[in-house]
Parts: C-alpha cells; sequence; structure tokens
C-alpha cells in the first residue's frame, strides 16, 4: 500500500473517536443520541481529507502516520474541550480549521524548506521580538503573573508558540555551519569550543532566556532549553555540551526560584500543595492539589466522560473547582475521565508523534535537516512534559498547552506549522532514499 | 548524527516514562490518601447530588433533613435548630460534616458495598440515601436544656439496659442551618464558649465526687472491702504525705463505707485508694472505659479518653505521676468526659453489665426496607451483679439521706451520687456533677450531668435537679 492510502486509513480512527466522543458527552447531556455526534465526526473527516489531499498532491512520499496522529489528538482534545464547554469547542473548531490553512499554507508555500537557512538572522529577530511583544505597554497581556499573550483587537495569541519554531530553524541552520567547528579544540581531553564559534549560539540563546524570565514563563524557558540542548547535542555527538548546558540551567533555575516572586511561589507550591497557607493564596497550590484530586478519582478506569466535577453551582455562586481546566489542567481532567488507562493511551500516542518526528530526522539526509526535525520533534516531546509533568507534580505546574489538546489558538496554529515543517522534511528525505 | 538522535529519543523515553509513574502514582498509589484529604471535596460536591437520608428522633421528629435547590443539587436543613446540634452535627460542603452526620455518612448517602453497589453503578441507578433513626427523646433534651438554663455544661442520659443514648446535650449550643453560609461558619467558630464542641464525648472535666462510684466499685468488687466494712473518715488523713481534709472539714471517725458514700467522705474514699492501688484501680476503669476514646457512634474526632493526664498526656494510672489517693476522690489530675460518668452509673444500673452507648437505633431505604440495624451489645462486665446490687443500694442513701436529696423523685427510687469539683478556689467557683439512675429496682435511665461553672456551687444544690427533672421526663 502507498503512504498515502496508509495515511487515509489512519484518519479512520481518528474519525470513529470523535463521532464516539461527542455521542459519549452527548449521552451524558441528553437522554438521547443526537445525530449530531455522526455530523460532527463527517465535518472533522471531511476537514482531515482535505489536508490528505493537499499532501497527497504535494508531499507524496511524506511520512503516512503523522498526519493521523496529529488527527487523534486533535479528536480527543475537542471531544474534551466540547465536554468542558461547547463554545470554547466550537472556537477550538474555528482554530482547528485556521491551523489546518496554515498547515496548507506552509507545505504550498516553502516547497524547498531549505530557503529557510538564507533568512536565518531575519527569523531569529523576528522571533525574539515575537517573545518581547507582551512587556510592550499597551499590547501585552499579563496572566498569572507571566506576561504570555499580546492582545490584538478580540484576540489574544501567545508568540511564544511561534518564537519557539523560529529559534529551532534558527538553530538548525546555524548549528549544521558551525557543527564541526564547535568540536575542533580539546583542553584536556574535553571538547571546549572557541568563543567565534559558540558566540552567536550563546547570544541568541542568552537572549532567548533573558527574555522568557522577562516574560517570567518558566515552562517556555525549559522546553527551550531542553530542545536546544538536544540539538547541539545531535550537531556535535558530544555528552559535555548537554551536561555543561544542564548545569548552566540548574544554576539559573535556582537562581530565579530565589529572586523572582512568580517563580519562587511556584515552586512552594509544588513543594507543598497542601499546606492550608499556600492553598489558600491567590495563584498558590489550590490549582494542583485540584489537580491531584481529580486525578485521585479517575482511578485506573476512570469515571467516564462528563462525569468529571470541574465546577460547582450555578452562574452566580459558581466555584471552579478545576481552573484553567481547557488549558492547563487538561491532562487532569482525561485522567479523571478515562482513567489511568486512557491517559497512557494518550501518552502512548504523543510517544508515537515524537518517534515518528525522531525518526524523520534518521532518515533526512543533510545536517540541517537532521536538526530541524529534531529541534521540532525534542521541542513537542519537552512540551508534552513540561505540562503534564506540571499537572502529575513531576515538575513545578506551569501554564503551557498541552500539544492539539488543549485549547488555545495560536497552540493549534503553531503546532500544525510544526508538522508541516516535518512533513516536509519526511518527503525530501524519503524521497531521496528511495532515489 | 544518527547515533544520538536515536538517544535523545532514549531520554524522552525516560521522561514518558516519569509521566506514566507520577500518573499512576496519583490514580493508584496514593489514591485513599488523596481522597481522605480534608482540603479535598470532591466526594463532599458529588454527594450534593443525592438526596441525603434524613435523621429522626425517637418519636419521629425529623432532625435533619434535605431539601432540594433550583440547579437539582440538595442542602441540608436542620428543623429542630440547636435542639441537637452537637449529636446529630453537620453536612455543609464549606465546614464540612460533623457528628452523626458524618459517622453515618456512608448510609446517609446510600452507598452501598460490594456486588450490590457494583451492579447499581453498572445499571446507572442513582443512589439513594437511607434514614437513619435514633433514640434520642426530644422532650427530654429540651428539659435539659431548660435545666442548663444557657450555662456552659454537659446532660446525657441513655437507657442502662441497651445503652441507647436519649439526651445529650451540650451547652452553649448552635443552629447548624448558619454553618450554610460562609460568614456564619466564620461567626460559629470565632463563638465565645466553643459551641461547636461537643461537651459531652469532647471535654474533658475533673469528675469530683462522682468518682468515689468508681472507687466504690473497685473496692466491694475486688472482695477488699464491704459495704459494712470500717474506714477511718478523720479530717487531715495524710494521703501520699501531704494532709487531706473533709468538706467544711467535718471529722467523721470511724465510719461505715457506706456512711463515708452517703456523706461524701474524702479522707474516708482516699484511704480505700490507696489500700488498693494503683493496678486495682487501672483494672476497673479500663472495664468503664477508661483510657480510651469514650465509645459511641461519632466521629473519633469528637471522643476524646477519660482518664489521668499528666503535663497534657493521657497515662496510666500505674505511671509515677499518679497520687491515686486522692484520684481515688476525683481529684488529682483525672479529667472524664461526662458520657463516661454516664456510662459508670449506667454499668451500675445494669447489674455490673455496660453496654457500648449507641445514638443510631438503625438506617431504612426509601423504600423502608431496613438497612442497617444498631443493636445493643456488651461493652464489659465490669462488677458482678452482687456488686451492682450492693452499690445501688450505697447509692440510693446518697439520694435517701446523703448530700443527693435534690435527686429525687416521688415515688420512684433513684440512685446518684453527687460531685463538687474545685475551679478556682480564691473565687469559689466550682463545677457541680451529679450521676444517677433510676428506678434503682429496675433501671430505665441513666444519666450525668454537669454544669462548668457555678459560684459557691454543690452538685446536690445545682446539678441534682436538673438529673431530677430529666429522669422524670423520660420515665414518665
Amino acid at each position: 500500500m502507498s503512504a498515502r492510502n496508509r495515511e487515509l486509513f489512519g484518519l479512520i480512527p481518528a474519525s470513529l473517536l470523535i463521532t464516539a466522543g461527542f455521542a459519549a458527552v452527548f449521552v451524558q447531556e441528553r437522554p438521547v443520541v443526537a445525530n449530531a455526534s455522526l455530523t460532527y465526526g463527517a465535518a472533522f473527516l471531511g476537514l482531515c481529507l482535505v489536508a490528505h489531499l493537499v499532501i497527497r498532491w504535494r508531499l507524496p512520499d511524506a511520512d503516512p502516520y503523522l498526519f493521523p496522529i496529529v488527527a487523534v489528538l486533535a479528536s480527543v482534545g475537542l471531544v474534551v474541550i466540547y465536554r468542558l464547554d461547547d463554545t470554547l469547542a466550537r472556537e477550538q473548531a474555528q482554530w482547528f480549521v485556521v491551523g489546518l490553512g496554515f498547515f496548507i499554507a506552509t507545505i504550498v508555500v516553502l516547497r524547498d524548506y531549505r530557503v529557510l537557512e538564507r533568512y536565518r538572522y531575519v527569523i531569529a529577530s523576528a522571533s525574539i521580538l515575537l517573545l518581547l511583544l507582551p512587556r510592550i505597554p499597551g499590547l501585552g497581556a499579563q496572566v498569572n503573573g507571566a506576561y504570555l499573550g499580546v492582545r490584538l483587537g478580540s484576540i489574544t495569541f501567545q508568540p511564544a508558540e511561534f518564537a519557539k519554531i523560529g529559534i529551532i530553524i534558527f538553530l538548525a541552520s546555524y548549528l549544521r555551519d558551525t557543527r564541526l567547528l564547535l568540536v575542533q579544540r580539546k583542553i584536556a581531553g574535553i571538547t571546549v569550543p572557541r568563543l567565534k564559534h559558540l558566540g552567536p549560539l550563546l547570544v541568541v540563546w542568552g537572549v532567548a532566556m533573558l527574555l522568557l524570565v522577562f516574560i517570567r514563563d518558566l515552562g517556555s524557558s525549559l522546553m527551550f532549553f531542553g530542545g536546544f540542548l538536544a540539538m547541539v547535542y545531535v550537531a556535535t555527538n558530544r555528552l559535555v555540551f548537554p551536561i555543561a548546558g544542564f548545569s548552566l540551567f540548574a544554576v539559573g533555575a535556582w537562581f530565579f526560584a530565589s529572586t523572582v516572586g512568580h517563580v519562587s511561589d511556584r515552586i512552594d507550591a509544588w513543594r507543598h500543595p497542601f499546606d492550608a497557607a499556600l492553598y489558600d493564596k491567590v495563584g498558590g497550590s489550590y490549582q494542583l492539589a485540584q489537580s491531584l484530586f481529580a486525578q485521585a478519582d479517575g482511578g485506573v478506569w476512570g469515571s467516564g466522560i462528563g462525569e468529571s466535577l470541574v465546577k460547582v453551582g450555578l452562574p452566580p455562586d459558581q466555584a471552579v473547582l478545576l481552573p484553567a481546566a481547557q488549558t492547563d489542567l487538561i491532562y487532569a481532567v482525561i485522567v479523571n475521565e478515562l482513567g489511568l488507562v486512557g491517559a497512557c493511551a494518550l501518552l502512548l500516542v504523543y510517544l508515537l508523534f515524537v518517534e515518528r518526528g525522531l525518526r524523520i530526522a534518521v532518515l533526512a539526509r543533510d545536517s540541517f535537516s537532521k536538526l530541524l526535525a529534531t529541534g521540532l520533534a525534542t521541542v513537542v516531546a519537552l512540551q508534552v512534559f513540561v505540562i503534564v509533568g506540571g499537572v502529575t507534580k513531576v515538575i513545578p505546574l506551569t501554564g503551557v498547552t498541552l500539544p492539539f489538546v488543549s485549547y488555545g489558538g495560536s497552540s493549534i496554529v503553531a503546532n500544525f506549522v510544526i508538522v508541516a515543517l516535518l512533513l516536509l522534511v519526511s518527503d525530501r528525505a524519503r524521497r531521496e532514499a528511495r532515489a | 548524527m544518527n547515533r544520538p538522535i536515536i538517544r535523545v529519543f532514549g531520554v524522552v523515553l525516560v521522561l514518558f516514562g516519569l509521566l506514566v509513574f507520577f500518573t499512576t502514582k496519583w490514580t493508584v498509589l496514593s489514591r485513599d490518601e488523596l481522597r481522605d484529604n480534608p482540603l479535598n471535596k470532591r466526594a463532599l460536591i458529588a454527594q450534593q447530588r443525592i438526596a441525603r437520608g434524613s435523621i429522626a428522633a425517637a418519636d419521629g421528629t425529623v432532625l435533619a433533613r434535605s431539601s432540594r435547590r433550583s440547579d437539582g443539587a440538595y442542602t441540608r436543613r436542620y428543623p429542630k435548630a440547636g435542639l441537637f446540634a452537637q449529636a446529630v452535627g453537620y453536612s455543609y460542603l464549606n465546614p464540612g460534616q460533623a457528628g452523626l452526620e458524618r459517622f453515618y455518612n456512608d448510609q446517609l448517602v446510600g452507598r452501598s458495598q460490594g456486588l450490590e453497589g457494583a451492579l447499581a453503578r453498572i445499571q446507572g441507578r442513582k443512589p439513594q440515601g437511607n434514614d437513619l433513626r435514633t433514640a434520642l427523646d426530644p422532650e427530654a433534651q429540651r428539659v435539659a436544656l431548660a435545666g442548663l438554663a444557657g450555662r456552659a455544661g454537659a446532660v446525657v442520659a441513655l437507657d442502662p439496659r441497651t445503652g441507647r443514648v436519649q439526651v445529650m446535650a451540650s451547652v452553649p449550643d448552635y443552629d447548624p442551618n448558619v454553618l450554610r453560609s460562609a460568614a456564619g461558619t466564620r461567626r460559629l467558630n470565632r463563638a465565645a464558649g466553643a459551641p461547636l464542641l461537643n461537651r459531652t464525648t469532647q471535654a474533658g472535666y475533673p469528675p469530683g465526687s462522682t468518682f468515689k462510684v468508681v472507687t466504690a466499685i473497685a473496692a466491694i468488687d475486688s472482695g477488699r472491702y464491704t459495704p459494712d466494712s470500717t474506714v477511718n473518715g478523720s479530717n487531715g488523713v495524710r494521703i501520699s504525705g501531704v494532709p487531706l481534709n473533709n468538706d467544711a472539714g467535718e471529722d467523721w471517725g470511724q465510719i461505715s463505707l457506706t456512711t463515708a458514700l452517703t456523706h461524701s467522705v474524702n479522707t474516708a474514699w482516699a484511704t480505700v485508694g490507696e489500700d488498693l492501688g494503683k493496678g486495682i484501680m487501672q483494672r476497673y476503669m479500663r472495664r468503664l472505659g477508661f483510657g480510651r476514646p469514650v465509645p459511641i457512634d461519632l466521629p473519633r474526632s469528637e471522643r476524646v479518653p477519660s482518664g489521668e493526664y499528666c503535663r497534657g498526656k493521657l497515662v496510666n494510672v500505674t505511671s509515677d505521676c499518679v497520687d491515686v489517693g486522692r484520684m481515688a476522690i476525683g481529684q488529682d489530675k483525672l479529667l472524664v468526659t461526662p458520657l463516661e460518668m454516664a456510662m459508670v452509673a449506667a454499668a451500675v444500673a445494669n447489674g455490673g453489665i455496660l453496654m457500648h452507648p449507641f445514638l443510631a437505633t438503625g438506617t431504612v431505604d426509601p423504600e423502608g426496607r431496613k438497612a442497617l440495624s444498631v443493636d445493643p451489645t456488651q461493652y464489659a462486665r465490669v462488677m458482678s451483679p452482687a456488686t451492682a446490687r450492693k452499690i445501688t443500694a450505697m447509692m440510693q442513701r446518697v439520694v435517701d439521706e446523703g448530700t443527693g436529696t435534690a435527686g429525687a423523685l416521688a415515688g420512684i427510687d433513684v440512685a446518684g451520687k453527687t460531685g463538687t469539683a474545685e475551679r478556682n478556689v480564691d473565687k469559689n467557683i466550682t463545677q457541680p456533677w451529679f450521676i444517677a439512675f433510676a428506678p434503682a429496682d429496675n433501671p430505665r435511665v441513666a444519666i450525668a450531668v454537669t454544669i462548668e461553672q457555678v459560684v459557691g456551687g454543690f452538685g446536690g444544690v445545682d446539678a441534682a435537679p436538673i438529673a431530677r427533672a430529666v429522669m422524670e421526663s423520660l420515665l414518665r
């Protein structure tokens, strides 16, 4: 079977999933199953088919599993968000359409993605500018102590989501040129690159880190930094880089944890989520404690879709039990309703996504493509780790989205661009491998 | 470059493994711990969707019921307000649960266990609460509250034959309906006199001379004394090396044990206590329930143990810090709950067999079938029937001609014992006590009454009339 036909068949489980998911939510809310769940399933399948046809037309050799995996993730997201709030689900569906638009545009416009290399400094500058935007007065919006959003008219978008792609492109391009230079010099058996080769890299990275501390988003900072280390390691094949980098990060994290109030609050809340004072504090450990309670209620098999307690009472005196259930805590809702089994299945789907992404990196012939695919796949993996790890108390909880599942336009659109880039790399790699 | 890419995937695998492990931790390994966390209100919130069963008094008076709100959730109402406040407790999202509401929560929300419960869940049957029945007597409770007349104190009355509690009054009381609002909860938590405290089971008081009944039980049942044994009732007898005085410094000389109880002679009973020793006292106190949280169907946090407290900690009677002579007359470091003293009276009343006190008699499901039945159970055989008969006769003398005459009922023989614990010697503030049971030949009620602080108060003057009125109401 050809790659594209395999992709087409791969979309069937995603469509069944979304149909069954919506049906389950309907059954929960009304006594009869409405035909509407079939309509939603059909519309979703239709949209995926459009994207599939574009891939068939422009990227016939691309990886056949990546897109269906994304479709499965997106359908899980839509069902869970619909179950939380149908207005939000409608918006998310619109963002899904916009995301597919960006996905198709990326594929069509960037026939040869290697042109990106030519604009690497432009892309790097633009990315840093994007990260700066939320701190510009009148434009930025502060959410929970972090400066993440930019308000444009009626919509807010999160520039960090797009900046991460730009910085990965820059790093992939820059490391391709300097990877051999970086490992040239050895002092006492340890690779120590010359400052002029390492310099620009450190500058871009340093600026990005500083900005992240400036916008106070610890989660994104961890993501960027992990992705950066993975790319440098793959480029040089020297363990000294990630080890040195990780030590640097540990020192930096310790420093900021003790100086930036917002960060140290988060860490206190992480260490003692059930401390009464922290629990009652605004921006304290309430969210994390509630997340853990919700997961405990789920158990192995979950309580069923629509059964999770998210809000209590009616609007005038409504209490929110799971704050930011549709974004930060969506994993807690999934564990509550689908149980340990459902959550592990979801993590497995993400793992498959990362596996496909890194396989593309392995198959790619040139260094730029390898580094680009590694960076993109790693950053998605780290994003999953940061938010799921935050919700399950592995690391302090910070507000990043669960890719393709959480509510959020910027996240959906940016992640679709990542998939488009991965498919572009994959198409070239597999075509060259065949030739 | 491929080898490092594969290693990166290895790191991702480890990170995801961590996520799976932690998810397993919260959903399986630490699940019960998280569900029992007091901050976790999820179960309470879920239970608001269930029509919680009612709680009723012995005569059918509804003490707690559920009412449906406009949003479909249920909220708790207490139609009799503060009548049985501490015993019934409360069940609200905000302060949580207390009293019978908490102890019988599973029954009240109709949580069925095992196969039947699983079947109900699969069928999607909505759980319905079971109604809780108690032996509580509203009329006698009103009499008890009127007797205390707003003074901080407690009254417990139970049927010695079954252990069923009929009166459980703790003043100050409160209206549980107030706890529905956050402001009301804050106000009650700050209120003077700690109204949320169940003084019958949660407050430890010096028992004063009522404790001489315990010493009498130990003395006679151990075979060391008879009611006619002669004991030294002189004033100023040295107990643990320090002279002890009788009430008003009265010198009784050589008297019988019966006389010593009738007139509550301190020196005589302290001498008996020293003679019996810590071992025998410890044995009888254990049988009566001392040293363990007072047994009753209320949450563990609402039951404190009675006994000797050294530096704030419960100790054995055999501990070095115990002055057994002074303990034998209810002084030293004794702290006793009113329910425990009612149990002492009940054990004598029931021929030496102490029944386990219970508030509830059982639960009934929405179809009227018995869901749970709380049957009378023996707590301990404290003394022989012969000993019980002898102690009864001695306690009757107390009411007939001794310090407890104010506890006498017309036409019914009452057995009782007074107590007056010193609270503040300089200001002459005392804590009066009275324990009793009636009718003496066929007891149907045992009671303990105490008032925390009365200026110049005496057990026989201040507590005995309240006991008399409550017993009269229950025996009518």
